[in-house]
């Protein structure tokens, strides 16, 4: 397990709260941009591995990967993006994340740049996030927190992974 | 002394569960012309059974349901009842409604009882309707003997006669039986004693006199002599001096049982018949799908494969304790033992892998099993005469294939019932037999199973077919499409032909969830049919879900896995024996065939891949749902067995591939699903014609 | 030690009959239907036979017939269990050389007690 470096961690710090909810994000960047993804999404954190490609699959999905004998699809999340592609260096991290699908429950893992730390979050501070244009599609961006002077978008991940299950169903009936 | 009876629940619910098939299977195959005696005696003593067993461990409510049944029985078996169509419905009927209540005995859930009520006021009705001259029986209770409450004593005049020993019944056990009761006197007659010359000892010649003083009911004196009543002479006269006339005991044992006279109100019985037999097969699929105590569960094993497995183990410890051996003091001498050693471990494994396959093997009779009486109610509902003939129940397959092939076969079953088989008078004005048939068969052939649903009805009309898929939009009006493709438009989601969506077939439950579940197994279903004659499905299912022999392969740095099943032979060919076929691509000459050749580089999109030309690279010459052709890859590598990995699990299904597998090295290999590459490569013989792919 | 045989092709009751009467001391002998019961009676001797009547290949009150051939079966107790009411069924047991009769259904105590009585 692999875990960069974390960024400024006392910018990110523990809040109190009454009795509000408190949920934990793990926050990780990409392309300059900070992220959060629900803690309890995640299962690990690796290192970037080899994958075996997947014919014919989108240019995102990078392919699968053996974790402990189950087969896991890889996403680049900029290329998901459509963000500039960025070299695979020692600091790439892959976040394992447990998926919930109208299937079931699935196992899938997203290539960041890096991992920071994980943020405690206030629902009363999320604010939905505006239609500003950003480069990730403002359907996948459950909120926004911010964490002393950044500004985390958190990404709704059932949604953004299982889009690709929507696209089964037509190379199905083909 | 209480003995806990409910350890011999399980053992009775069992035995009724499996005594309900019996019943079931008979009641379906009983001609009600001509039935055949044999086959009413088993179906009698299996309710005979349930009843004994159900009134033994205290359910009552199943007892009493059952009597009914078992006395309807009993009349048909004596020839004193007709059997008609009519009581075999009803009795079909009852066996759903013992069946629900023995599920909810068993797992001590509520039966309903409305529902239990409705059933026997069919079968009383049944029962009420032709009787037979019935039986009275006697109500129950003592009779209206000297019912004097204080009774002094009793005379008993006792005389066996001759035989009455050779019944096993001695006279010493009843005078010890008397004596219990009370004060015995008695007096014994030995007059008839023959010199002993010619006593017989085995026959009685004595007889007693005696006086019982007590108050003791005469029925208590009743029962001690109830077994030798037509053995003896016996005169009971009661001592109170208000007693009546001497009860001789010649009276029946009655018993607690009552048989139920009261004729139900007549309730609109057909429109319930069908609706029973409606709900009772729905209501039978759904209590059988939803009996997860022990159900989903557990499998019932053949004690000969448990066994077979023993051995198994017991050898691979011997392979494994040698091997051990060797490892502790190990040379490099050693190392042709050490091959044969290892070389035996991987053959116990093997061994043992099979072995416990074969454990979740069961046979396909448990998915037949409910097709004859679904056949047999939904042909009486639809008014049409159909025959059901089943073969290959013993194939013997997964038992995660068993519970998920039922819901698909039960669709296409009921869909060549609704929409295959024609109504009687069509079926004669077309010139076929007014009885149709639909045949169901399953067997092994190479490493698949085949299931096959086969009727002779008026089968697909390609052009109904073609209509309704252009005027839906999903090909166009100029397409050109194969026969086997029209076939297969019925697979798309929502496409039914039928003018109103009976309630048969199920709503939109279509025919697209059948192939989605048959390829979920891993399978492929193929449609067969001729206008007028009739139509064939037939399933693919491979034999063993999770582990396939496969050749791996190489193109450019990937690895991919080929079935073994699927591979013909391998060969290199040289540029000149291609040749291009027009419209047709590359193709090579193998025997007689031309083939078509599939760059697996191409259509799986590998970049680095090393063969080009054809003579640099290999052919691995496959076969998929009856079509043929010839991969290019770069080279071959091992055979291996390798354990089948979900890609749909986590991620979704890739066409052309039918699932990955972790190699030794921990790497991930994907497998090839030789038919789906083959249409991805538009090689199959369908494609041949310029056509159109539907677009998704 | 007195012996019994028990026969019924009912797995449950079998088993019902057999512990309740293994229970009070009794050594008992199984079978599952006339035939298997008139093999097994042709190898041993024992104090009592209990049977069912409806059974598959030989049901009981054949074999009470055919018991009854047997020299060491000739007068020992031979009981029908039966849950039929009817007077010919009985009659016929008795034809047969029955003993007599335990109605079903019946509860462990109820075969006790009988037994009892029968064995002396």
């Amino acid at each position: 397990m692999s875990k960069s470096q974390s960024t400024e961690p006392e910018n990110l710090q523990a809040e109190e709260f009454s009795d509000e909810e408190n949920a934990q994000y793990l926050t990780f960047e990409l392309a300059g941009e900070d992220y959060g993804v629900d803690i309890l999404r995640v299962q690990e954190i690796r290192g970037w591995d080899v994958v075996t490609r997947i014919p014919n699959a989108p240019p995102y999905v990078k392919g699968v990967l053996n974790l402990r004998g189950a087969i896991v699809p890889i996403f680049d999340l900029r290329e998901r993006f459509d963000l500039p592609f960025h070299e695979y260096t020692k600091d790439t991290v892959v976040i394992v994340l447990r998926i919930n699908s109208h299937t079931g429950m699935r196992i899938m893992g997203v290539i960041v740049d890096a991992v920071s730390d994980v943020l405690n979050a206030n629902s009363e501070k999320l604010t939905n996030a505006p239609d500003f244009g950003g480069r990730v599609a403002t359907e996948f961006i459950a909120g926004l927190v911010s964490a002393g002077d950044k500004m985390v978008m958190l990404l709704d991940v059932d949604k953004l992974l299982s889009q690709d299950q929507g696209d089964s169903e037509l190379a199905v009936a083909s | 002394m209480t003995i806990d009876m409910a350890q011999f629940h399980q053992v009775f619910f069992d035995e009724s569960f499996e005594g309900l098939d019996v019943m079931e299977s008979g009641l379906l195959e009983m001609d009600p012309g001509n039935a055949d005696p044999e086959q009413i005696n088993s179906i009698f003593r299996a309710a005979h059974s349930i009843k004994g067993g159900s009134g033994t461990f205290g359910f009552t409510n199943i007892a009493d349901f059952t009597h009914v049944m078992e006395t309807l029985l009993d009349e048909m078996r004596d020839g004193r009842r007709q059997v008609t169509a009519e009581a075999v419905n009803v009795l079909l009927a009852s066996v759903d409604v013992l069946r629900e209540m023995l599920t909810a005995t068993s797992e001590d859930a509520e039966v309903d009882p409305e529902r239990v009520k409705v059933q026997k006021a069919d079968l009383d009705r049944l029962l009420a309707g032709n009787s037979a001259a019935e039986e009275i029986v006697e109500p129950d209770g003592d009779e209206a003997a000297p019912a004097a409450s204080e009774q002094t004593g009793w005379h008993i005049v006792f005389h066996p006669h001759s035989h009455m020993m050779r019944t096993g019944n001695d006279p010493l056990r009843l005078l010890r039986e008397l004596k219990s009761l009370g004060e015995l006197t008695v007096k014994v007659d030995i007059e008839p004693l023959p010199p002993l010359s010619e006593l017989e000892p085995e026959d009685s010649y004595l007889s007693w006199d005696m006086h019982l003083m007590g108050d003791v009911s005469k029925e208590k004196i009743d029962d001690i002599f109830d077994w030798v009543e037509d053995d003896c002479d016996l005169s009971i006269e009661s001592l109170s001096p208000e007693s009546a006339a001497p009860a001789v005991a010649t009276e029946d044992v009655s018993e607690s049982e009552q048989e139920a006279e009261a004729v139900a109100a007549p309730a609109p019985v057909e429109r319930r018949a069908a609706g029973t037999d409606r709900r009772a097969t729905d209501r039978r699929e759904s209590a059988k799908k939803s009996a997860p105590s022990g159900g989903a569960s557990s499998i019932r094993v053949d004690i000969s494969k448990i066994d077979a497995l023993i051995n198994m183990v017991g050898e691979l410890v011997i392979t494994q304790s040698m091997l051990s051996m060797m490892g502790e003091e190990f040379d490099i001498s050693q190392v042709e033992r050490l091959r044969e050693g290892l070389a035996q471990l991987e053959r116990h494994t093997r061994e043992m892998q099979e072995s416990v396959m074969q454990i979740r093997m069961l046979p396909i009779s448990f998915t037949f099993s409910r097709f004859p009486r679904l056949v047999h109610d939904l042909s009486t509902k639809m008014g049409k005469k159909i025959e059901l003939k089943m073969t290959g129940e013993a194939t013997e397959v997964d038992k995660t294939v068993i519970e998920k092939i039922g819901d698909p076969l039960v669709h296409l079953v009921r869909n060549s019932l609704d929409h295959g088989i024609e109504l009687p008078e069509d079926r004669v004005a077309a010139g076929k037999p007014e009885l149709g048939t639909v045949e169901l068969n399953a067997s092994h052939r190479g490493g698949n199973i085949i299931i096959e649903i086969k009727d002779d009805g008026k089968g697909l009309d390609k052009e109904v077919l073609l209509n309704k898929a252009i005027e839906k939009g999903v090909v166009s009006a100029d397409a050109v499409l194969s026969d086997q493709q029209v076939y297969e438009l019925i697979f798309g989601a929502g496409f039914s032909t039928a003018e109103t969506v009976s309630d048969v077939s199920g709503r939109g439950v279509g025919m697209d969830v059948v192939r989605r579940n048959i390829n979920e197994l891993g399978g492929s279903i193929e449609i067969q049919s001729e206008v007028g004659v009739g139509s064939s499905f037939v399933i693919r299912l491979p034999l063993t879900l999770a582990i396939l022999d496969g050749q791996t392969v190489s193109i450019g740095s990937e690895m991919y896995i080929v079935p073994l099943v699927s591979i013909i032979e391998s060969i290199q060919i040289k540029e000149d024996m291609v040749n291009m076929l027009a419209g047709k691509g590359e193709t090579f000459k193998l025997r007689e065939e031309y083939l078509p050749i599939v760059r697996l580089h191409e259509v799986l999109g590998v970049e680095d891949a090393k063969a080009k030309e054809i003579n640099e690279g290999l052919l691995v010459v496959v076969e998929g749902e009856g079509r043929r052709c010839g991969l290019f890859v770069d080279d071959l590598l091992g055979q291996q067995q390798v354990v089948i990995k979900s890609l749909e699990a986590n991620y979704r299904k890739i066409e052309g591939l039918s699932g990955a597998t972790i190699l030794g090295d921990g790497s991930v290999a994907l497998i090839l699903d030789i038919p789906g590459l083959i249409r991805m490569a538009g090689k199959g013989p369908a494609d041949y014609d310029n056509n159109v792919r539907k677009t998704a | 030690m007195a012996s019994i045989l028990a026969v019924d092709d009912s797995a449950s009751m079998l088993q019902m009959v057999s512990f309740t009467l293994k229970g009070a001391g009794f050594d008992v002998v199984e079978a599952t239907d006339g035939q298997h019961a008139l093999d097994v009676a042709k190898t041993r001797s024992v104090d009592l036979v209990i049977t069912d009547v409806n059974m598959p290949r030989m049901d009981g009150i054949t074999l009470i017939g055919e018991l009854r051939k047997l020299p060491n079966y000739k007068f020992i107790p031979l009981l029908m269990l039966t849950t039929e009411s009817s007077p010919e069924k009985k009659q016929q047991g008795k034809a047969a050389g029955a003993t007599g009769w335990i109605v079903k259904p019946f509860n462990p105590d109820q075969l006790l007690n009988t037994v009892k009585k029968v064995l002396g």
